[in-house]
């Protein structure tokens, strides 16, 4: 297999990005480590979704919908593991199996390597999460949820800037 | 053979994972079950990087404080800071059992218990994994004698209590979760109530009705009817009061920083803390001589400061 190859279509063509070996392993175990340990030292960083944006960058990445959508699967049930019982598995679960699908469908369809597409990208796959999150909530386990609040769009915000800084940190991790 | 073009595999591989996770919620809210295996492997195979970083963490702060500061200052510091937040647990305990009797003075005859309550503090070593629950992770396990629905506070009040117990850590859930609470009651009325938590940092009072009086600036201690707190813990202070019918809308700021615990204490029993009745609490004090008042009003066990650090 090539290292990295291009998808064309017509005139444009964009690149699928491959990394290191361990790097996806490596970085989603760091996500949900930081994700769990952080917020007990500075309780403001509870804010931030590491997992979704590990989620989201490596299906922007990747490419490929089904390395996507598994990546999202196995990082959003480690999130729903990691949060108590009072979370049911699969709450994050379905939320990220969404998010990594679309993520590396649009991946492969747009150029994702601009700062400014990285940040309402993520921002746009923060809310839609937040989103499927309602819903499941709702519907699956019959659980009142409001659908917006000021605190969201705040979140959305400081994910979406913390991934352009996060996903220039990550590009270092692929491979030349 | 029909080829099944690439978009359509990554469809179906889609839809057949979202099938299976929504009927594995199915199956988890039907049954009431947890998945706990599932939850053991992930909580065994993440613990030890984060109480690796809590080592780590801890290590920077300590070789920080005890290089730049004097060690054996540092170390006086530590033993002192921990017989202090035992010793501001026993304190708690006592002033609110103290207004307690004053207020009952003439039907009352307050004497201190002398039940102990083992307990062993515990480093917070992870928070939830996400904002869709309120829990913490604990240092502690069933090693130490932690065992599920132990309560959980710190010198300041009510924390939680331990919804799951692995080999060495522990899963403790915050009064603040959806799930969360405790029987509480309010300090100078002594109406009793529940506790609960809905997500956000604050704590809600349920069913109080709508004709009774309570003030802003109150406060709340554990009732003890949960049978998971001891009496008298305090909960938190009445913050905001709107009416409704039936039932106020109360909303309770916690007594303890929930958003900032680094070390907890776990009550080490699940069996309800004891009380002694006046008349028993009376004899003991005056060596077996009836106090003949007939009281049978109760009073809390007060827990000793038997903390393991």
């Amino acid at each position: 297999m090539t290292e990295e190859y291009e998808l064309r279509s017509g005139e444009t063509h964009i690149e699928v990005h491959k990394f290191y070996p361990g790097a996806i392993v490596m970085m989603a175990v760091a996500a949900l480590v930081i994700q769990t340990s952080a917020p007990v030292y500075f309780p403001r960083l509870a804010i931030l979704d590491l997992p979704l944006l590990v989620t989201i960058y490596f299906g922007l990445s990747r490419r490929n919908p089904s390395t996507g959508l598994l990546l999202g699967t196995v990082m959003g049930l480690a999130q729903d593991a990691l949060s108590g019982p009072t979370v049911p598995l699969g709450f994050y679960g379905i939320a990220k199996t969404i998010i990594g699908y679309l993520a590396s469908s649009i991946g492969a369809r747009l150029d994702t390597e601009h700062p400014a597409a990285r940040f309402a990208l993520t921002f746009g796959f923060f809310v839609l999460q937040q989103a499927i999150l309602v819903l499941v909530r709702r519907l699956l386990l019959a659980q009142p949820e409001a659908w917006f609040n000021v605190h969201l769009a705040v979140a959305a915000a400081v994910n979406a800037l913390l991934g352009v800084v996060l996903f220039v940190l990550f590009d270092r991790l692929r491979r030349r | 053979m029909v080829a099944i073009p690439s978009r359509h595999k990554s469809l179906a591989l889609l839809g057949g994972v979202l099938l299976a996770q929504v009927l594995m919620l199915a199956v988890q809210i039907k049954r009431d079950s947890r998945g706990r295996l599932i939850r053991v492997w992930a909580v065994t195979a993440v613990s030890p990087f984060e109480r690796t970083g809590a080592w780590g963490v801890r290590t920077v702060r300590g070789v920080w404080t005890r290089y730049f500061a004097l060690l054996s200052t540092s170390r006086e510091n530590e033993a002192l800071r921990i017989e202090n937040d035992a010793l501001k647990v026993t304190i708690a305990q006592l002033q609110s059992r103290a207004a307690e009797a004053d207020r009952l003075a003439t039907l009352l005859s307050f004497k201190q218990s002398h039940e102990d309550v083992p307990m062993v503090g515990a480093r917070v070593i992870a928070a939830s994994a996400g904002t869709a629950s309120r829990t913490i992770e604990i240092d502690r396990g069933e090693r130490d004698g932690v065992r599920r629905n132990m309560a959980v506070i710190t010198p300041d009040g009510a924390v939680g209590k331990v919804i799951e117990a692995f080999r060495d850590y522990s899963q403790v859930l915050l009064l603040t979760d959806r799930d969360g609470g405790a029987g509480a009651m309010l300090v100078e009325s002594r109406i009793q109530c529940p506790v609960g938590g809905t997500g956000d940092p604050t704590l809600v009072m349920k069913y109080i009705p709508s004709d009774e009086e309570v003030k802003v600036g109150e406060k709340l201690v554990t009732s003890g009817m949960d049978k998971i707190f001891p009496r008298d813990i305090p909960v938190g202070t009445v913050m905001e009061v709107k009416a409704g019918y039936p039932f106020k809308l109360i909303r309770v700021q916690p007594a303890a920083k929930l958003d900032r615990l680094e070390t907890v204490i776990v009550l080490l029993t699940q069996a309800p803390v004891e009380f002694k009745k006046e008349a028993e609490a009376q004899n003991t004090q005056t060596g077996g001589q009836p106090s003949g008042s007939g009281t049978q009003k109760a009073v809390p066990a007060a827990p000793a400061a038997t903390v393991r650090p």
